[in-house]
């Protein structure tokens, strides 16, 4: 890992991301910022520099505008130089009964979730492939593992997020590019303000160190908390009539 | 969740909303519903709670804005803890003017609370380095105040218990640092008298305090140890070390672990190795000035039905005078306080219109909840605070009566106007 890495942001001002980029700043990172509100990413950027990181250009638009996600990682990379961590990280939580009865909700969660994401990821793929190095890593959601009752439009959009990323990870094998995938378990955050908390949830700034080994080591696949490998296993080894009774 | 740090029985808010950003307007309040900001908890008493009402929570207004590592000028979002703080400037060379006991309180509850350190004699408090603070008021107006700008907003604010509005941002003036170490000496003392000649001996050095054991034998009390220091000059690391507590106490006892066996065994203890240790040695800043940190939670050892502490100052004169009368009386009643710290403050005046450093000595104290009892004893102390002219620190009670904080806050008059009608706490319902 080179000591000031060249970093490329999606969802730069989401909690999860900025906790991590923060552990970039000691270091002196550069960062290109990318998000869907100017006020909150110029606030982000503010902070990162106050910590020793360097901003070289930010960009806000509305991700659901997919013709703007090349030109956005053009921009990107003539300032940066060259990528050498690209975090894919935005997102947005759908109410899962909204979803159930309207058809607005769930286009929004996919647009949000799956098709801006599926674009970013692409077009920054394409890139790292030219470089020939670099690491993406893609903020997907312990969701995705298995369909449950209480969030299946957003576990169907994070699961084809993984399928996504199963893909490249194969496409990049035997190179020095590297695709992490990253679960985390549910995360007390601006995302989850309206949910009622209990003891498996953790905090963005718990977890960030976690995702920053997983992206240093390449892992592919890196559940934060780490506990959460072991509740999804029992959740994806579940007979279907024994998941459909549990109210999760 | 919301509780204070002293984990005594109070009755938290209705509500609690997290800040996420600093450009967001406040929450909107129903009816006769108000609000507070609360950061991390971490004063004892009830000033930051509102009971039944509607609490800020500003732990994720947690950014720095801009720092000018060149000039030591610190421009950050209120909800940062002095601790977030210190890990990123102590790497630049710079340090916070003034620190209290524990670095996981916020800035803003900083400001709020102008807190003081063991440098007051030299620095005053924290809010003498304020260069300006942001305030959004319920009215949604959002005011720059700097000592010359909104000049009298400011000095409400500063030691205002936040109630004149929302602290969302400040700028602060930091002190240069050439190490992360300090230079210390330890020396014990036997009396107030001698307390009073090693405070005076040691006016050229930044930082003083003393512990005192409240709890020895007679002919003993008033003995301790008196701590000074100073920024090593080497130009050594600037590490800015731990940011998490190395120990923990998971949960609060049944009963409290701290008792008269207790509290004389740990301060036979302390005074013995204080003793020994005499002469200068470095020792890393943390330590030093954050003792307790090493602990989280701490204060679950007093058990579940928590401790008041209790902090006065006693003017000039007269003053040793009224710490001999409260120690003799802790002593008679044998509640035990683990922490009896003892300052000197100097004269540096704060801009605060509510601050509690003045002239004069300091001394804090810990006391289990044991109901009325303690309660009791606390208000007889007050009586001998009051007549002497002193004060008691807000951001420690939760139980001093109006007529007292009245008596030691003459700057009240001039915050009333300045209070923002929407901001109310638990304590400011008390003491109005």
């Amino acid at each position: 890992m080179p000591t000031k890495s060249h970093i490329l942001v999606f969802g730069a001002s989401s909690a999860i991301c900025h906790e991590l980029l923060k552990l970039y700043a000691a270091e002196g990172a550069k960062y290109f910022l990318v998000g869907r509100d100017a006020a909150k990413l110029a606030a982000v950027a503010d902070d990162l520099v106050a910590r020793g990181g360097t901003v070289s250009g930010t960009a806000s638009y509305d991700f659901n505008q997919w013709q703007h996600h090349q030109a956005c990682v053009t921009q990107a990379r003539d300032s940066l130089g060259k990528f050498d961590i690209v975090i894919v990280a935005h997102g947005s939580l759908p109410d899962q009964a909204e979803c159930e009865t309207a058809s607005a909700p769930v286009k929004a969660c996919m647009d949000d979730n799956f098709t801006s994401a599926a674009i970013i990821i692409q077009a920054c793929a394409q890139q790292l492939a030219l470089q020939g190095q670099g690491t993406l890593a893609v903020v997907s959601s312990v969701a995705g593992d298995r369909g449950r009752k209480s969030n299946y439009a957003y576990g169907a959009a994070k699961a084809g997020i993984d399928a996504l990323v199963q893909g490249l990870q194969g496409r990049f094998s035997g190179s020095a590019v590297r695709v992490v995938n990253i679960k985390p378990g549910m995360m007390v955050s601006p995302m989850t303000a309206h949910l009622k908390h209990g003891p498996i949830w953790s905090t963005p700034v718990a977890i960030a160190p976690g995702i920053y080994r997983a992206i240093s080591s390449g892992r592919r696949v890196c559940y934060v908390p780490g506990y959460w490998r072991l509740i999804m296993l029992v959740i994806r080894v579940l007979p279907t009539g024994i998941l459909a009774k549990l109210p999760i | 969740m919301e509780a204070s740090w002293g984990c005594l029985p109070l009755t938290g808010p209705d509500r609690t909303i997290e800040r996420d950003w600093r450009f967001e307007a406040l929450p909107e309040l129903m009816g006769n519903d108000t609000v507070l900001a609360y950061g991390r908890g971490r004063s004892y008493g009830d000033s930051c709670i509102n009971s039944h009402g509607t609490q800020l929570s500003t732990r994720r207004l947690n950014r720095f804005i801009r720092f000018d590592a060149e000039h030591g000028i610190l421009n950050c979002e209120a909800g940062l803890t002095l601790d977030e703080i210190l890990q990123v400037i102590v790497p630049r060379g710079w340090f916070l003017p003034v620190v209290p006991g524990t670095r996981f309180v916020t800035l803003g509850g900083a400001i709020a609370n102008d807190v003081h350190g063991k440098n007051h004699h030299h620095a005053g408090s924290f809010g003498c380095h304020v260069l300006s603070l942001n305030l959004l008021r319920s009215d949604g107006t959002r005011q720059i105040c700097t000592p010359s700008e909104n000049g009298q907003r400011f000095a409400a604010t500063i030691g205002g218990l936040g109630l004149t509005g929302l602290i969302t941002s400040a700028t602060v003036r930091l002190i240069p640092i050439t190490c992360d170490e300090l230079v210390v000496e330890d020396l014990p003392f036997n009396c107030i008298e001698e307390f009073t000649a090693l405070s005076r001996q040691s006016i050229d050095w930044e930082y003083t305090v003393s512990w005192v054991d409240t709890f020895s034998r007679k002919g003993q009390v008033g003995r301790g140890i008196f701590s000074r220091a100073r920024h090593a000059q080497d130009k050594r690391a600037l590490a800015p070390g731990r940011s998490r507590p190395a120990l923990g106490v998971p949960f609060a006892p049944p009963v409290s672990f701290v008792n008269r066996w207790t509290v004389n065994c740990f301060n036979q203890a302390y005074f013995w190795a204080g003793s020994k240790k005499q002469g200068m040695r470095h020792t890393h800043y943390q330590p030093f000035f954050f003792p307790l940190d090493t602990i989280a939670n701490w204060n679950r050892v007093y058990g579940k039905n928590g401790f008041y502490q209790y902090q006065c100052v006693v003017p000039p004169s007269g003053s040793e005078q009224a710490i001999q009368t409260l120690m003799r009386d802790i002593h008679r009643s044998g509640e035990a306080s683990f922490l009896a710290v003892l300052k000197e403050f100097g004269d540096r005046q704060s801009p605060g219109m509510l601050t509690f450093p003045r002239p004069g000595l300091t001394l804090a104290l810990d006391f289990p909840n044991r109901g009325e009892k303690t309660k009791r004893l606390l208000a007889s102390f007050d009586e001998i605070v009051m007549s002497v002219g002193g004060a008691i620190y807000p951001a420690k009670d939760a139980r001093m009566s109006a007529a007292m904080f009245a008596s030691g806050y003459s700057g009240m008059q001039e915050f009333l106007p300045e209070v923002d009608p929407k901001f109310s706490s638990a304590f400011w319902r008390r003491v109005q």
